[in-house]
C-alpha cells in the first residue's frame, strides 16, 4: 500500500494534495437474527499526510453506506368517480435499498456538483430513473425519497461525521430493522475544496443466519415441503390447544 | 420483545403479534369466521408487506379452524355432510379464483379491486345481518314467539336433493356447491378464508340453524385456505412460517375462548355482533378509498414484464 502510494505520488500532479484514508469499522458484517432489530455501524478513521501536502480549501469527509440496488416501481394515486386509485407509475432501474450519507459539513460547501454528477453520492443522485418515464418522472423519484426517509432507509446525515484536529473522523450509521440482504457498500470520500483527493471502499455484508437463514432457504429451495411444514404447524397447534382446552374443562 | 421474521424481512414486537392473534382467533371461534377479513388489513397496519400478510395469514386461519371445529365437533354441531358438498365447490372457486387474480395482476389494479369487492361484500352481508338481527331481536322483545326464518324459498324448488340430517335439511345440492365456488373464488382473490360470507349466505340462502353453521363453515374453511396456503408457498414463496407461528399461538387460544362465549350467546346476539364488525372493516376501507391519502406515491417491486 505504502509503495503504491509512493508510486501514486510520483505519477501525481504536485498541485494535488496528498491525503489518505485510513478506516475502521466497528462491524465487518451483519448477521440478521431472529431477535434482529436493526444495529449500528461504527466508521471510524483518519487522515494520513504526506508532509508535502498541500492544504488549500475545506477539509470534507463524506461517508455513504449503500445497499443492494433493486429496480422499483414507484405509483401515483389519483381521484377518479370519488375514489383514490393508483392511475400512474414510474419505474426506476437503479434505486439502493438503504442509502445513508453521512458528512461534516453542509454537502454544499464540501462536495463540488460536478463531482457529485459524477460519483452520484447525494441520495437524489444515486436514484436513476429509465429514459421511456414521462416528463413527470422527477417527482417519482422525489416520492420515492419521501417514503425511504420516513421508513428510514434513507438517511440524510449532514453533519453527523465528527472530526478531530483534521484528522480523526467518525460516524454511525443506524441499519433499520427492515434491511434487504446483500452486500452493504461503505465508501468514505475524502474532499479538499469540493474536490475528491481519496476514496476508501469496504463491503460489509449483511446477510440471515440461523433458522432465519435455513427457513429462507426452505421457503425458496423446497417450497412443498415448507408448505406441507407450515400447514402441519397449524394443524398440530390447532389440535393441541383444543386438547389442552378439553381437559382444563373437565 | 422484537421478531425478525424471514420472509416478510422485518422486524416486529412478538407479543403484539401474539395479542393480535389471540383477538382474532376470539372473534374466529365466536363466529365461524377465519378472521382473515380483520387480520389481513391488520398486519398490512403494522408494516407487513401485503403479499406476505396474506398468505401467512391463510396459513394461520388453518390452525384457528382447526381449533374451533375440534370444539364444535366435540358439541357435533358440524354438518359434515354439507362441508364436504361446500369443499367441492370451494375448491372449483379456489382454482378459478387463482386464474382471476392472476388475469387482474396482469392488467395491474389488482388492489383496487380487491378493496372495492371488500367493501361491496362486507357493507351488503354487513347491513342485510344487521337489519334482519335487529328485526329477530325486536320480536322476541315484544313477547311473541321466537322469530322463525321463511323455511322454503326458490333454493327448496331444485333438483338433485340430499338430505342434510345435522342440519335438518332435505334441499338440492345446487345452491351450497354454488357458495362453495362464490367463497372460493372470494377467498383466492381477498386472501380470506371467506367465512364472513359464508356464514350469512349458509342463515339466511340455505336457511341452516345458526348453531350448526359456526361448525361447517370453520370445516370447510381449513381445506380452503389449507389449499391457498400451499398455492402460495409455491408460487409466491410469501408464507412466512415464524409469522405464522406467532399469530397461530394467540390465534389457537383465543378461537377455544370464542368458541365457549358463541355458545353461551343467542344466535341473534351473535349475529348482530358479526354485523356490527362486518360494518365497521367495510367503513374503514370504503373510508380508505374516498378520503384523500397522506401520501399519494406508493413504491413496491418493479413488475417483470
Amino acid at each position: 500500500m505504502a509503495r503504491l502510494f509512493a508510486l501514486l505520488l510520483l505519477l501525481l500532479p504536485a498541485s494535488l494534495s496528498a491525503e489518505e484514508i485510513v478506516l475502521g469499522l466497528s462491524r465487518d458484517e451483519v448477521a440478521i437474527t431472529a431477535t434482529f432489530d436493526g444495529s449500528d455501524i461504527l466508521i471510524f478513521g483518519a487522515i494520513r499526510r504526506d508532509g508535502t501536502a498541500t492544504l488549500e480549501g475545506n477539509l470534507g469527509i463524506i461517508v455513504t453506506v449503500a445497499g443492494p440496488d433493486k429496480p422499483i416501481t414507484v405509483r401515483r394515486k389519483e381521484r377518479r368517480l370519488g375514489i383514490w386509485i393508483n392511475v400512474e407509475s414510474v419505474e426506476i432501474d437503479v434505486a439502493p435499498s438503504f442509502y445513508a450519507v453521512a458528512t461534516n459539513a453542509p454537502m454544499s460547501e464540501i462536495l463540488a456538483p460536478s463531482e457529485d454528477a459524477a460519483t452520484r453520492i447525494s441520495i437524489s443522485r444515486a436514484i436513476r430513473s429509465v429514459g421511456r418515464s414521462e416528463t413527470g418522472s422527477a417527482k417519482f423519484t422525489e416520492a420515492l425519497m419521501r417514503i425511504r426517509a420516513a421508513n428510514g432507509l434513507y438517511q440524510d446525515l449532514e453533519g453527523a461525521v465528527s472530526v478531530d484536529e483534521e484528522t480523526l473522523f467518525r460516524t454511525s450509521i443506524g441499519l433499520p430493522s427492515n434491511l434487504t440482504e446483500g452486500n452493504y457498500t461503505t465508501e468514505i470520500y475524502l474532499t479538499r475544496g469540493g474536490q475528491i483527493v481519496d476514496l476508501y471502499s469496504a463491503i460489509i455484508p449483511v446477510k440471515k443466519v440461523g433458522l432465519e437463514q435455513f427457513l429462507y432457504r426452505l421457503a425458496h429451495d423446497q417450497p412443498i415441503i415448507y408448505g406441507l411444514m407450515s400447514l402441519a404447524i397449524a394443524i398440530a397447534a390447532g389440535w393441541i390447544a383444543s386438547a389442552v382446552f378439553g381437559m382444563i374443562r373437565r | 420483545m422484537q421478531i425478525y421474521l424471514p420472509i416478510a424481512e422485518v422486524s416486529v414486537n412478538a407479543f403484539l403479534l401474539l395479542g393480535l392473534g389471540g383477538m382474532v382467533g376470539v372473534l374466529s371461534g365466536m363466529f365461524g369466521v377465519g378472521g382473515g377479513f380483520l387480520m389481513t388489513p391488520l398486519l398490512f397496519f403494522i408494516g407487513i408487506p401485503p403479499a406476505v400478510a396474506v398468505a401467512t395469514e391463510a396459513n394461520q386461519i388453518v390452525a384457528s379452524s382447526f381449533s374451533g371445529v375440534l370444539a364444535h365437533l366435540k358439541r357435533k354441531t358440524v354438518d359434515l355432510r354439507m362441508g364436504l358438498v361446500l369443499l367441492v365447490g370451494g375448491l372449483i372457486g379456489a382454482a378459478l379464483g387463482v386464474q382471476v387474480f392472476n388475469a387482474l395482476k396482469a392488467i395491474g389494479q389488482v388492489d383496487l379491486l380487491v378493496k372495492l369487492s371488500y367493501v361491496l361484500f362486507l357493507g351488503i352481508i354487513g347491513a342485510l345481518m344487521f337489519v334482519e338481527s335487529l328485526n329477530a331481536i325486536r320480536k322476541s322483545r315484544k313477547g311473541g314467539r321466537p322469530a322463525t326464518r321463511r323455511r322454503h324459498n326458490w333454493v327448496h324448488n331444485l333438483p338433485f336433493k340430499m338430505k342434510f340430517r345435522v342440519s335438518g335439511l332435505y334441499i338440492s345440492v345446487i345452491p351450497p356447491v354454488i357458495v362453495g365456488i362464490l367463497v372460493g373464488i372470494l377467498a383466492a382473490i381477498m386472501g380470506v378464508g371467506g367465512g364472513f360470507i359464508m356464514v350469512p349466505a349458509m342463515i339466511y340462502l340455505l336457511g341452516m340453524p345458526t348453531k350448526v353453521v359456526v361448525g361447517t363453515s370453520l370445516f370447510q374453511i381449513i381445506f380452503v385456505t389449507a389449499f391457498t396456503t400451499m398455492l402460495h408457498a409455491t408460487t409466491n414463496f410469501t408464507v412466512d412460517v415464524v409469522l405464522a407461528v406467532l399469530l397461530l399461538v394467540g390465534g389457537v387460544i383465543g378461537a377455544q375462548i370464542g368458541t365457549r362465549i358463541g355458545v353461551k350467546m343467542k344466535a341473534e346476539q351473535l349475529r348482530i355482533l358479526l354485523a356490527i364488525l362486518v360494518l365497521a372493516v367495510c367503513g374503514k376501507l370504503a373510508l380508505d378509498l374516498l378520503l384523500q391519502p397522506s401520501e399519494l406515491y406508493s413504491v413496491g417491486p418493479a413488475i417483470t414484464h
